[in-house]
């Protein structure tokens, strides 16, 4: 709880921010937080990516966007009560839609019911793997890894042609900033 | 930042211990939590590390240019082509049972295999990526 009061409160810091270099420090420390709720959970594995994607690899490409772009927040040009409006609705919506859910840790929840027994007893003698989080993402689920596999592969090659293709324009004979 | 030298001996020092993890993360994912995409990013890390003490030329005669961006779709083909010898040995697709005699040590193999491709796809992407932000500033 204290953990999701922490998350919380650097959610609204990042609102209120209007420094870029602000906001993407918090957003570190968000993922920190967020990393140690998950440790809470006992969902190590999902931690371990948080720690090193969320505070590590993407606050230094963030960085780098920023050494690209102005680093202050531009006030915003509409009004806000539009996206307040559809914020409110869909938190609501999402809030109703967990009323119903079984309460958190139930053991005869649906999810804990249908697959998952499965995989806890037979998992280690059918794939050799004592981490069933190894053997359900990379055996019983490996299609689901090879779509997220290509997924990385996509926008790595997008961002890699977007970010190229600009440079070469700079360098070609179009002085003047009316790119 | 090439000129403070606790930085440079302190990064010196830390570096293969980020790429052992790396490794450590990637190999033990069978036994402890970790797997492909954490070893990539961890790797990756410590690329960037060398890029922003040493700069950019140092990194890339470590993980250069042309290696890393090969790596991007070497590793989603190693994935699907582990997927590939499935069928054509007869099984299904991504059915890992072609890799040895005993199902669940093919099966092992099949994810160490996978988890290799998706490490390299990972580790390329995210250092590519780096590289080609790093590189339009200039």
């Amino acid at each position: 709880m204290a953990l999701l009061t922490v998350l919380a409160a650097v959610a609204i810091a990042i609102v209120r921010q209007r420094s870029l270099f602000g906001v993407v420090i918090l957003s570190g420390i968000y993922s920190f937080v967020m990393a140690s709720v998950m440790v809470v959970l006992d969902a190590v594995d999902v931690a371990l990516t948080e720690a090193a994607v969320g505070a590590g690899v993407s606050i230094v490409v963030l960085l780098a966007t920023l050494h690209l772009t102005n680093a202050t927040e531009t006030a915003p040009v509409h009004t806000t009560l539009l996206p307040l409006f559809v914020s409110i609705v869909t938190a609501a919506a999402v809030v109703w839609g967990a009323l119903t859910l079984p309460p958190f840790g139930t053991a005869d929840a649906p999810i804990h019911k249908h697959v998952a027994p499965r995989y806890l007893q037979q998992g280690v003698a059918e794939t050799n793997v004592p981490n069933i989080v190894s053997a359900v993402l990379a055996d019983y689920r490996s299609y689901d890894t090879l779509g997220e596999t290509a997924v990385i592969f996509t926008a790595g090659i997008g961002v890699m042609l977007l970010l190229k293709r600009r440079r070469r324009r700079d360098n070609g004979d179009m002085p003047g900033p009316s790119v | 930042m090439s000129q403070d030298l606790i930085l440079r001996i302190g990064a010196k020092l830390i570096l293969p211990f980020i790429l052992l993890f790396a490794l450590y993360v990637q190999f033990h994912g069978d036994y402890s939590p970790g797997g492909g995409f954490q070893a990539g990013v961890i790797a990756a890390s410590m690329v960037f590390l060398v890029a922003i003490v040493f700069g950019l030329k140092a990194a890339q005669r470590i993980a250069p240019k042309a290696l890393v961006e090969a790596m991007v779709p070497l590793g989603v083909l190693l994935y699907a082509g582990t997927g590939i010898g499935g069928l054509l040995t007869g099984h299904n697709y991504l059915d890992y049972a072609y890799l040895a005699a005993d199902p669940p040590i093919a099966r092992e193999r099949g994810i160490l295999l996978v988890e290799i491709g998706v490490l390299i796809t990972v580790s390329g992407t995210m250092t590519a990526l780096f590289y080609a932000f790093v590189e339009r500033g200039r």
